[in-house]
């Protein structure tokens, strides 16, 4: 054990071995509910419990028909479908307008630079179902109600506040002279932007696009406000057959969930990690 | 000198002011000329406007009031990435994310050249400063000094008819500062390309430049060749900030043609010449360089000032010994002296004559 110095006291050991249970008991509380689901989704019967054949590990418990039944459904590949359409677009339009305004407000001649980003980020903080009210009922009013450009757009105003914090948090150890130093060499501004400035700013706009996604696949609230029957989400269709029909096939979603999730977050941040090292140590 | 400046200088600053704040002026009223293929150095301490105006020459900042012109036209109106100005930034401002090659290459893909011209123009410009062989490493990977010429070659490569260059030595240790120092004036000289160097670091501008531009409190104080400005400081700032320097106040008695007379604050009346005091009465500051002063009863030259004076301290630095006198009651009179076999070495408390020429003697303002 490094961490524990030879002239430790007593104490000092015994809070040393207790913090280190006390992490492990957080961790283990973090855990658990994801990890449950994944055995049970293989479930055999139509329980939320362990069989006594899962406990024996007979494979008579274990079956793949959760499964079967998640890609046959056609509520379960409506709702799937949806939210494949929706969240993708909701990123793109983050992404592209958080990362212009946390440039924008990078810039020192902004007038109102804070009280601009506090409205923006204001999504963020503001519980969600008021935002959710508000939209439904500005939605209303000019016929986006219910419609799928509505829960794109609802969508993409819950996911700006991350890409502005993540790019906002990359551009302040961005050296301006770089893009002096393109503008010098002859390089218009929207040459500079996409040449020097979006591959250096390129982890923290990744880093809001994993969470703006995350964002829009997993949010229930604002969809039933803004969304009808035809933009029935994953998250929406998980929570009706969790109220309605009791169907442990929610179990098999959630654990191919876990595991798009999981896959995603990697290679999001191996390239996060491949673009930093690419950024390098910039003198300074 | 605005006017014959204008028609002829290829840069040419014409009643400039900046402010930032609308109120406080960072330059005030600069009028500048630099002829092409010139090497000029802005020189002077922070604050003092010589980055503000290498920044408005390159286009970051705008003039307040005046027109700068490149090759007789106004390019107040002309945005930075049209001006076609090579710049080496303090910090050399590489890109992290672009091979060394590629970094070169930019200003060149930027301005639509084809590929194999801009290969051969890249390798050449490499070669230049001997880096070559590093087209394929990124900037994180060389060292400051490295870094530094991949900077300079990269202001260069697309063939800018003038560069700057703002303080491209700083971070650099002394002895490849003084290697670049020389490696940069000969390529821009060699090349025919005219410079402006900002720099606070008066050796830096007085052994690179053809003008130096001494810069304070948002104005030029001087502008003259290196030798003129260490010899002949037309102001007790310049006499002050470039080179050591002394100094003994007192009072000007009398004005004659070149000559002055002046009375020191201890008492002692001097010959000086005058520089910028004008009338009897004045008060002003003498400026004597540290090593214009002998002590040597049989160097002292013909027609020479003598005053008395006691050692305060005598330091042995290997190629001048380096004496610290009183002299008409200022404590801080530093003598240089260069170790030959006849020179005496001096010990405190010692009383000895110093003299020292009327024209190495300069009357300044107080």
């Amino acid at each position: 054990m490094s961490g524990l110095p030879p002239y430790a006291s007593t104490g000092q050991r015994t809070w040393y071995y207790t913090f280190r249970v006390i992490c492990g008991l957080i961790f283990f509380f973090l855990i658990a509910p994801i990890v449950v689901v994944i055995p049970l989704s293989f479930n055999a019967q139509d329980f939320f419990t362990f069989t006594p054949e899962m406990l024996r590990l007979d494979p008579e418990g274990y079956s793949l028909k959760h499964y079967r039944n998640f890609f046959s459904d056609s509520g379960w590949q409506a709702a799937l479908w949806n939210s494949v359409r929706i969240a993708p677009v909701a990123t793109i339009l983050s992404v592209s307008l958080g990362t212009l305004a946390a440039i924008g407000l990078s810039q020192d001649h902004v007038p109102a630079r804070r009280a601009i980003m506090a409205i923006l980020i204001s999504p963020m903080i503001v519980p969600l179902i008021i935002s959710a009210a508000g939209m439904y009922f500005f939605f209303s009013r000019i016929g986006l109600q219910g419609s799928y450009w509505g829960v794109v757009l609802a969508h993409a105003a819950l996911g700006i506040p991350f890409v502005i914090i993540t790019v906002t948090a990359t551009l302040v150890g961005f050296d301006r002279s770089l893009t002096r130093a393109a503008a010098n060499m002859g390089a218009d501004p929207v040459t500079t932007f996409f040449r020097v400035q979006m591959p250096l700013i390129l982890p923290g706009v990744i880093s809001g696009a994993l969470f703006a996604f995350i964002t829009s696949f997993d949010e229930v609230v604002v969809v039933l406000f803004v969304g009808s029957a035809g933009q029935k989400t994953l998250p929406w269709q998980m929570f009706l057959g969790l109220r309605e029909q009791i169907s442990p096939t929610i179990l098999a979603v959630a654990t191919i969930l876990v595991v798009v999730s999981i896959a995603l977050l990697t290679t999001v941040e191996l390239l996060r990690r491949r673009s930093e090292r690419l950024r390098g140590m910039s003198p300074s | 000198m605005t006017d014959t400046a204008a028609n002829d200088g290829f840069v040419v600053f014409d009643r400039v002011q900046k402010s930032y704040d609308g109120e406080n002026l960072v330059v005030k009223d600069l009028n500048l000329s630099v002829a092409r293929g010139e090497f000029l150095t802005m020189l002077g301490p922070s604050g003092s406007g010589k980055t503000t105006c290498l920044m408005m020459l390159a286009g970051f900042e705008t003039a307040t009031h005046g027109d700068i012109l490149l090759g007789g036209k106004p390019i107040n109106n002309i945005p930075p990435h049209k001006r076609g100005i090579g710049m080496v930034f303090q910090n050399y401002a590489l890109f992290p994310h672009m091979t060394i090659a590629e970094n070169l290459s930019f200003p060149l893909e930027v301005r639509k050249m084809g590929k194999s011209e801009r290969e051969a123009k890249v390798k050449r410009a490499l070669d230049m400063v001997e880096m070559g062989a590093f087209g394929g490493r990124r900037p994180s990977q060389l060292s400051g000094g490295q870094q530094q010429r991949v900077a300079l070659a990269r202001a260069l490569v697309f063939e800018p008819e003038l560069v700057l260059m703002d303080e491209p030595l700083g971070a650099l240790d002394k002895q490849l500062r003084e290697k670049m120092q020389f490696e940069i004036t000969h390529l821009a000289h060699s090349l025919g390309i005219t410079t402006v160097y900002v720099t606070h670091d008066q050796t830096e501008a007085l052994t690179m430049s053809d003008n130096v531009a001494v810069f304070d409190d948002g104005r030029i104080q001087q502008l003259a060749p290196p030798a003129d400005l260490y010899e002949k400081p037309q102001n007790s700032f310049v006499a002050q900030f470039i080179g050591e320097n002394n100094t003994l106040e007192g009072v000007v008695t009398e004005i004659k043609d070149d000559t002055c007379i002046v009375r020191l604050d201890g008492g002692e009346v001097i010959d000086a010449t005058p520089i910028n005091v004008s009338n009897v009465g004045d008060r002003t500051k003498v400026s004597i360089r540290p090593e214009r002063v002998e002590y040597n009863k049989d160097r002292i030259q013909e027609g020479a000032h003598t005053l008395k004076a006691e050692v305060l301290e005598f330091i042995y630095m290997g190629d001048i010994f380096r004496t610290r006198l009183r002299v008409a009651g200022n404590d801080e009179f530093v003598i240089k002296t260069r170790n030959a076999p006849d020179v005496d070495r001096l010990v405190p408390g010692q009383q000895i004559e110093i003299g020292w020429l009327p024209s190495d003697c300069r009357a300044l303002d107080a």
